[in-house]
């Protein structure tokens, strides 16, 4: 009788843990939530193609700790003189934990005058943002950096 | 229900850079987030906003879901001539804005 108890417990055991695992095993692979550092470089890769991403020459200005992920001001700025041999093409915003690692694409011109763009942008989780310019010369130039978020973004259930 | 709000200099001289700045009332529904019975809400976002000058087009931009929700844009061009510039967001569901300012350049 005891012998018995013991072994239905054991099984019943058995049984929850299978169950945990299998659909543990289908949350991961179904639903990849973050956009991963592979997503992020990928996403780079489209826009910049084969050629090489220097640093510099970008300056990212986002808060280093933001309270609340659902608006982030953002200012990326571009050393250029913008005179209409020598402009800034575009730029690029990616993130490294969002679900998606787009950003935003801004398209300027020589008739720009100034190379800097603001919005406000979302943050689900503290992460990398990365912003690239696209000059005339077809070079590019990245700047990245750092954010810690206390309140995340995007991903909220709504009530 | 959509409305702008856009800041362009009334006047500016002729070669001097200014400042413009737009805001368009959106959701921006991401498509990530659920309701507590754990729908996935549909994705609303605008996808496009463009800037014209004059006709030519000065700045465009495309967004994502990693834009906050009422979008705000600020960029610069070089006031060259007098006239009008023409704003347009678009998005999803057939969302579709337009807004204009005029400047008068000295």
């Amino acid at each position: 009788m005891r012998k018995q108890r013991n072994s239905t417990r054991r099984q019943f055991l058995g049984l929850a843990g299978g169950a945990a695992a299998l659909s543990a095993v289908p949350i991961v692979t179904v639903r990849p939530a973050d956009a991963t550092p592979a997503m992020l470089a990928a996403a780079i890769r489209n826009v910049v193609g084969e050629a090489a991403v220097r640093p510099g020459k970008v300056k990212l200005d986002v808060p280093p700790l933001v309270e609340n992920g659902n608006t982030v001001p953002m200012t990326v700025n571009v050393l250029s003189p913008m005179t209409s041999e020598d402009y800034v093409k575009s730029i690029h915003v990616f993130n490294e934990k969002n679900p998606q690692p787009n950003v935003g694409n801004f398209y300027l011109g020589p008739r720009a005058g100034r190379a800097q763009v603001s919005t406000r942008i979302r943050l689900a989780d503290s992460q990398k943002v990365v912003a690239i310019a696209r000059l005339s010369d077809d070079s590019f130039w990245s700047a990245s950096v750092d954010i810690v978020v206390t309140l995340a973004a995007c991903t909220e259930e709504v009530i | 229900m959509a409305s702008a709000l856009i800041n362009v200099p009334k006047k500016a001289k002729r070669g001097e850079i200014i400042e413009i700045k737009t805001l368009m009332s959106h959701i921006m529904e991401t498509g990530y987030r659920r309701t507590a019975s754990g729908e996935i809400i549909p994705r609303d976002i605008i996808t496009s906003f463009a800037c014209r000058y004059n006709g030519v087009e000065i700045f465009r931009a495309d967004l994502f879901p990693a834009i906050a929700a009422n979008p705000f844009m600020t960029f610069f061009t070089v006031a060259t001539e007098s006239g009008k510039f023409d704003f347009e967001w678009i998005g999803d569901r057939g969302f579709s804005e337009t807004a204009s300012a005029s400047i008068l350049v000295e």
